[in-house]
């Protein structure tokens, strides 16, 4: 088991109170296995995968714990989880566009960097790299600013994964490219755990579509809490948790027209997290709501690898 | 009838404009009331450059734009009937006007002359054609709604007008997906008053669900334009077809490699043929210049 995450909170510190934006998530990602995590805005993915590395300042553990490769992650102690980054826990930042020093040519940044890390810059390796990724060893040489978006894109990937992280998190990171260059980066992600460039991987987006592409497991959130987690293809085809079936349901796919099947959107929005409702937090949107959901449903193993939160499923 | 005939933009490029680049050669298609055309393509692939100019926001290079066979002068009278609609909703508002201001300058631009209390009522008329609670949203400043919100609301404050023909850049881009069906669900609704919409994407299965026809684009030129159900269910042009091997599906998983078409500088001249009724497909080169990606 590469990362095991138990009962993870994360609030964040505003002024009209504590934004409970991770509300008790536990969950775990397995050697070689991408992790997909799905879910509406303001569900907590991007803040659960910012936990894992560096909080914020306004973000605050408020309980729970992580354990990576049998080490205990200390998430909430920004000083002492240094020694984890980028050797043990990397990301590709969703906006790698901006991610690089401008003021440096990459090939010295990268050395700094590693220099940084107390680490030697091969150059052999290094160079295998990016011809996996299809970028010339002339990149080293030049700007970030010489480089077009997508080049950007796969030179952080670069970066980011050079260290052969145990977790890699990829937070939205294909949400601005076109749809073939989208596809050429999730495979890329593929290709790198494939080679044991990195051992797991958490790869974060909104669109399920993608995800279930390259993702062994797929996650879905609401509100701060784990609504279902299964095998990629049980999530796609047999979902159980009533969020899971809408989402799914509200995506068009090429070939749905809107004059054969309407597809119809989620009512409602998700609520504050301010101050989160008691029960289920889906209750006031889901069409299978009943007396029972004021109390909040466990997350329970229906089938092996099969975890919901709900009572109906 | 809105119709777009041999548009085309170049910009100067470098430092002193001493080269060019054309962003847009030679796009002809009308867009007809009651009618959604989706225009699809990638980056850099000219579907912004042409909103803008129909709207007025650039001028074109060369070729015409007409309304009802007139030739387009942007102003009040023009804006009256055509209207756009953005990807980041949030950038839209001026932060410090409530809503109501927003709509208020509506009427004090375009009908001076309407009563306020009908004019009231034309208000609570629109929001719900865009299926807002008008006690939600009147009153508010921008930031205390969502972007679901804001971006239909900007289609009612359009619709306020003599709204023939809406040009929709992007406009669910920014929205998740629960809330994206809905704000394209309303755009097909609209289609039934008369209403012409360009729908500029580059999301195929988006274009694809709302649009009776799809204009494709690459490097500001159609490759491939028709019917939609002739244009994704028999694409023929090679770039089409790489483009819909592409998006992400729930029913079936990505094969084989991608592919991208080579950067080999301005297309050869080439012309568009007609495959079938309607469906008008490019003949050119870009099956040699197709390079595969692992």
């Amino acid at each position: 088991m590469t990362l095991r995450v138990d009962d993870l909170r994360v609030h964040y510190r505003t002024l009209r109170g504590e934004v409970k934006a991770i509300d008790g998530v536990t969950f775990d990602v397995g050697d070689g296995e991408i992790l997909g995590l799905a879910g509406e805005s303001g569900c907590g993915k991007t803040t659960l995968g910012k936990s894992l590395i560096r909080m914020d300042g306004r973000m605050r553990l408020a309980g729970g714990a992580a354990e990576l490769d049998g080490e205990e992650l200390p998430i909430g102690d920004d000083h002492r989880m240094n020694p984890f980054r980028f050797t043990k826990v990397s990301i590709i930042p969703q906006y790698s566009m901006s991610a690089m020093n401008p003021t440096r040519r990459i090939g010295r940044m990268v050395a700094e960097l590693l220099r940084s890390r107390g680490r030697q810059l091969d150059t052999d390796e290094l160079g295998r790299r990016l011809d996996l990724v299809e970028l010339p060893r002339e990149v080293l040489q030049r700007y970030p600013i010489e480089l077009s978006g997508g080049m950007k894109q796969r030179m952080v990937m670069v970066i980011s994964t050079l260290l052969d992280p145990s977790l890699l998190i990829a937070d939205e990171i294909t949400s601005a490219l076109d749809v073939s260059t989208q596809k050429a980066v999730a495979r890329t992600l593929v290709e790198f755990r494939d080679r044991g460039f990195v051992r797991s991987m958490i790869f974060i987006t909104h669109d399920i579509s993608l995800t279930y592409q390259i993702a062994d497991t797929i996650m879905v959130m609401y509100a701060g809490k784990l609504a279902e987690k299964a095998p990629a293809g049980v999530i796609v085809g047999e979902p159980r948790h009533p969020y899971t079936r809408l989402l799914i349901s509200s995506l068009p796919e090429v070939g749905v027209r809107y004059t054969d099947r309407r597809l119809a959107g989620i009512p409602g929005e998700p609520p504050s997290l301010l101050d989160p409702p008691a029960g289920c937090r889906f209750r006031d949107r889901c069409p299978l709501a009943f007396d029972k959901c004021a109390e909040e449903p466990p997350v329970v193993e229906v089938e092996p690898g099969h975890h919901v939160a709900c009572w109906k499923a | 009838m809105l119709r777009l005939d041999g548009i085309t933009k170049i910009y100067k490029v470098g430092a002193f404009g001493g080269r060019t680049m054309t962003a847009v050669d030679d796009v002809s298609f009308d867009l007809r009331p009651g009618e959604v055309v989706s225009l699809i393509g990638e980056s850099g692939s000219g579907k912004t450059t042409i909103g803008r100019m129909i709207l007025g926001l650039t001028s074109p290079s060369g070729g015409s734009i007409t309304l009802d066979g007139a030739r387009v002068t942007p102003g009040k009278a023009y804006y009256r009937h055509v209207q756009g609609v953005f990807q980041d909703p949030f950038s839209c508002y001026n932060p410090v006007f409530k809503v109501d201001r927003v709509l208020q300058m509506i009427k004090n631009e375009y009908f001076p002359g309407v009563a306020a209390s009908e004019w009231e009522g034309r208000i609570t008329e629109s929001l719900k054609e865009v299926r807002l609670n008008p006690g939600q949203v009147l009153g508010k400043y921008p930031h205390q709604l969502s972007g679901g919100q804001l971006q239909r609301l900007l289609i009612a404050r359009a619709l306020l007008l003599d709204l023939r023909f809406l040009v929709a850049d992007e406009i669910t881009s920014m929205l998740d997906a629960s809330t994206r069906i809905d704000v394209l669900n309303l755009l097909a609704d609209l289609k039934s008053r008369g209403l012409g919409v360009l729908f500029v994407t580059h999301d195929l299965s988006l274009g694809n669900y709302i649009s009776e026809r799809a204009v494709v684009l690459y490097r500001g030129q159609v490759v491939e334009s028709g019917p939609t159900e002739m244009v994704f269910g028999n694409p023929l042009h090679p770039y089409t077809i790489k483009l819909l091997s592409s998006v992400p599906q729930l029913t079936t998983k990505w094969d084989g490699a991608s592919a991208t078409l080579r950067d080999d500088g301005p297309a050869a001249p080439s012309t568009l043929v007609e495959a079938e009724p309607g469906h008008l497909v490019r003949q050119d080169d870009a099956p040699t210049r197709l390079r595969s990606v692992s």
